[in-house]
């Protein structure tokens, strides 16, 4: 439990943890918590928090709960997060590994294509593939996933690149081990740990990809979630600042809980590497 | 001596603001909702194109608040006592904004060539007329086949905006690299148009219409977001609200602020009405008691309150309230989803997903599309909705690739010109979003609109009319929600924009801001 030992000496990664926690079991729970479809009507619209404590939060524009919104917008955010940030890795992880591995032209190629994905600006890029796509959860979710991996690829080569010189990869070069067998089974377990700290940053900067692209209307229109509320909000911020305070308190607090977890899962595993420890 | 000029100076001071004369000068800001395709009006005639570039283009007629013709490119007319021959006598010394001369031969060429290929509602208003002739440059006729009711009132510049023969005889009209510059007659011609950011209109010199326009330009600001249209108001940066510019939820606030004045005039004419475009070629909406449960289904007295500020009145049917023929003793359908549930059942709906293309017309008609679909999915019906921009929703009307979607279409004074069109079959064509889109086709129907058209006297035109109408609220071939109320918000200072019955779309001809 020496891992437990040292993300809990991170205060912050405890604090992000317990926040992640409560969100994840709101979000599991929303179909039990609030049993209606978010987006049905259920009181007269705008009314005000904390006047009604059937809807504790508020209706929007149309008398649509504000809790049950968050509730249900939570499954969306985190389900984009998680699942994009699994499509970066599953292209990242084996173009770092080839790159890193085989070096040479292969490196060259490689890279050329994932230089080509940095230059282009991320979130532009991730408009325009909803845009062609018609907006929908899987469109988005790719869009994501298709603008955030080159970092990881070039993360995963830095790491390849590095192990592949340790006497023990070349001991298995000896052996006579294949390359994709070295790869599997001796490279990447090595480099795991700085890809679970990126992977738990790229999924709240994944959760903020798909509210921004939400916010702008590019949201899969039949799913309520957090960057929906607030785009269609924005529009009667003076009537009913609730609408956008809300579900902007959601994506803070969701956010800020990955990457203080992505902190202390810094700590915790490259224990050497760590600011904090002396 | 010097007293007496003093005194001179001062009286006439005093007496400046009592002078209502207008004001030449000055640059009008306007905001436009949302940016046009295109400023062609004969090839697109939707809400902000013809908003614009009916500034730039002209028709024969203009039309007051009470829809009677007053003369604009003709300076008279007379209609033969048979009701078949119609004599426009036309302006001289007309000229195009490259400065050609205008002639009949435009017009001609305009109703019979341009706009009968191009033009749907139009074409619909050419197949009465037999002949449309040029006996002199400045003459036309036009022979009608039978007496044709409404036929003074087709000459509005959205319904027949003369277009330069010269420039279009013998090209590809879609494709005609001058529909991005748009030459017309009217009192502006195209400035500058900087896609996603503003469209500038300039004063017309040789306007044929001596001491008119009065302003010297027309900014239209592209501003995408309502609620920053509504800011760049407050902050003066925009002038003139047309309706539908801001959300319906800020018209109050913005009505009480200094200096605003808000009028619902200037829409005599169109009578905008929504609906919700049923497929009725495909699917569970196929059925008729489908449809009519789509129908108990809605809310649309939540729908007036919540979403539209309790502006406007629920449609009884086709013929928006405001209209001539409109019967007022047609109830309009009840919210009762109980029922609407019977009829679902009834009409062996099983759980097929229904494509909702809601209108992209800014945030109102988002969640309009948002209510729709939790109204359909509270009686059992599955919607799921497919959001698109502007193009891409005329795009999916035009080749009928929906099951459910919001519009609001003018009326345009007749039924016979802004009704029929909608439900008659032999207006069911590809390519065009404002046809008869829903793929609607009863030669019961076809016959009384035919019948209603051909006749005069009103009375008689009632009957049929109303008819019409208890036929169409029955099969449901559009779920109609609201005739809108459409609201203008504009500085006090802003004089004389809405003389007509079509408001700001040729209103800035005689529009001017006191100083």
């Amino acid at each position: 439990m020496d891992f437990w030992r040292r993300f809990a000496s991170n205060r912050g990664g405890v604090i992000g943890l317990v926040l992640l926690v409560i969100i994840v079991a709101v979000a599991a729970t929303a179909p039990l918590l609030f049993p209606n479809n978010p987006w049905k009507m259920v009181s007269r619209p705008f009314l005000p928090p904390f006047e009604n404590m059937k809807f504790i939060l508020g209706t929007d524009t149309v008398g649509r709960d504000v809790a049950a919104g968050l509730a249900h917008g939570a499954r969306v955010s985190l389900l984009v997060g998680l699942v994009s940030t699994v499509a970066a890795l599953l292209i990242g992880i084996p173009m770092g590994a080839l790159a890193g591995y085989f070096g040479g032209r292969v490196d060259d190629a490689l890279m050329r294509i994932t230089e080509f994905f940095q230059t282009v600006p991320s979130f532009a890029l991730a408009i325009v593939i909803v845009a062609i796509f018609q907006p929908s959860v899987v469109s988005i979710t790719l869009a994501i996933g298709i603008v955030s991996w080159p970092p990881v690829a070039r993360l995963v080569r830095g790491e390849v690149m590095s192990l592949r010189k340790r006497e023990y990869v070349e001991a298995a070069i000896l052996q006579g081990l294949s390359a994709p067998s070295i790869i599997l089974r001796q490279v990447l377990p090595n480099a795991i740990s700085p890809i679970i700290v990126m992977a738990s940053l790229m999924v709240a900067s994944a959760i903020l990809l798909e509210s921004s692209l939400s916010f702008l209307g590019l949201g899969d229109p039949n799913l309520m979630s957090w960057g929906y509320m607030i785009g269609a909000a924005r529009t009667v911020i003076r009537q009913a600042w609730w609408l956008s305070f809300f579900p902007g308190v959601a994506i803070v607090l969701t956010v800020l809980a990955l990457n203080l977890i992505g902190e202390s899962l810094n700590d915790a595993l490259n224990p050497r590497l760590s600011r904090r420890r002396s | 001596m010097n007293r007496i000029i003093a005194a001179v100076v001062a009286s006439f001071l005093a007496c400046a603001p009592a002078i209502a004369d207008p004001v030449a000068g000055g640059r009008a800001n306007v905001v436009i909702q949302p940016e046009p395709p295109s400023l062609m009006l004969g090839l697109v005639q939707n809400a902000p194109t013809q908003q614009i570039a009916g500034n730039i283009y002209e028709g024969l007629l203009r039309y007051d608040a009470k829809l009677e013709a007053m003369p604009s490119l003709a300076k008279s007319w007379e209609v033969s006592d048979d009701g078949l021959t119609y004599t426009f006598h036309l302006e001289e010394g007309v000229k195009w904004h490259d400065g050609a001369a205008f002639s009949a031969d435009d017009v001609v060429f305009t109703a019979d060539v341009f706009l009968r290929q191009q033009h749907p509602r139009f074409r619909a208003i050419l197949e009465h007329v037999a002949s449309i002739t040029a006996p002199d440059a400045n003459t036309v006729v036009f022979t009608l086949k039978a007496p044709f009711g409404p036929f003074l009132n087709a000459f509005e510049v959205g319904s027949m905006p003369i277009v330069p023969k010269h420039i279009y005889e013998g090209t590809d009209f879609q494709n005609n690299p001058a529909n991005n510059t748009p030459i017309g007659t009217g009192p502006f011609k195209f400035g500058e148009w900087q896609k996603g950011s503003f469209i500038k209109l300039v004063k017309n010199p040789d306007y044929w219409d001596e001491g008119k326009p009065y302003l010297d330009e027309i900014y239209w600001h592209v501003i995408p977001d309502a609620a920053s249209r509504a800011v760049a108001y407050e902050t003066g940066q925009v002038d003139i609200l047309p309706a539908g510019s801001v959300e319906t939820f800020d018209i109050p606030r913005l009505a009480a602020l200094d200096n605003t004045c808000m009028t619902e005039a200037g829409w005599e004419f169109f009578a905008p009405q929504s609906w919700v475009w049923i497929n009725t070629r495909q699917g569970p909406a196929a059925n008729k008691e489908f449809r009519q449960a789509i129908m108990y289904a809605l809310d649309r007295e939540f729908i007036k309150d919540a979403l539209f500020n309790g502006l406007g009145k629920i449609s009884n049917g086709p013929f928006a309230a405001s209209t001539k023929f409109n019967d007022t003793d047609i109830a309009p359908y009840p919210y009762d989803p109980a029922k609407a549930k019977e009829l679902v059942k009834a009409s062996g709906y099983n759980g097929e997903v229904l494509k909702l293309v809601p209108m992209p017309y800014g945030e109102t008609w988002m969640r309009l599309g948002e209510v729709i679909k939790q109204n359909l999915e509270d009686v059992g019906i599955k919607v799921e909705i497919v959001s698109t921009d502007v193009a891409g929703w005329n795009q999916k009307l035009s080749d009928w690739d929906y099951d459910l979607s919001t519009t609001y279409l003018f009326q345009y004074g007749d039924p016979a010109l802004g009704v029929s069109r909608t439900y008659v079959s032999t207006n069911i064509a590809k390519g065009s979003p404002w046809n008869n889109v829903e793929g609607y086709a009863n030669p019961e129907v076809d016959a009384l609109f035919a019948e209603g058209a051909g006749t005069i006297d009103p009375a008689k035109r009632q009957a049929v009319y109303s008819e019409v109408q208890k036929i169409l609220v029955d099969d449901v071939p559009n779920a109609w929600l609201l005739d809108l109320g459409m609201p203008t918000i504009m500085r006090c200072s802003v004089k004389d924009l809405i003389t007509t019955g079509i408001g700001l779309n040729d209103g800035f001809k005689n529009a001017y801001i006191e100083k």
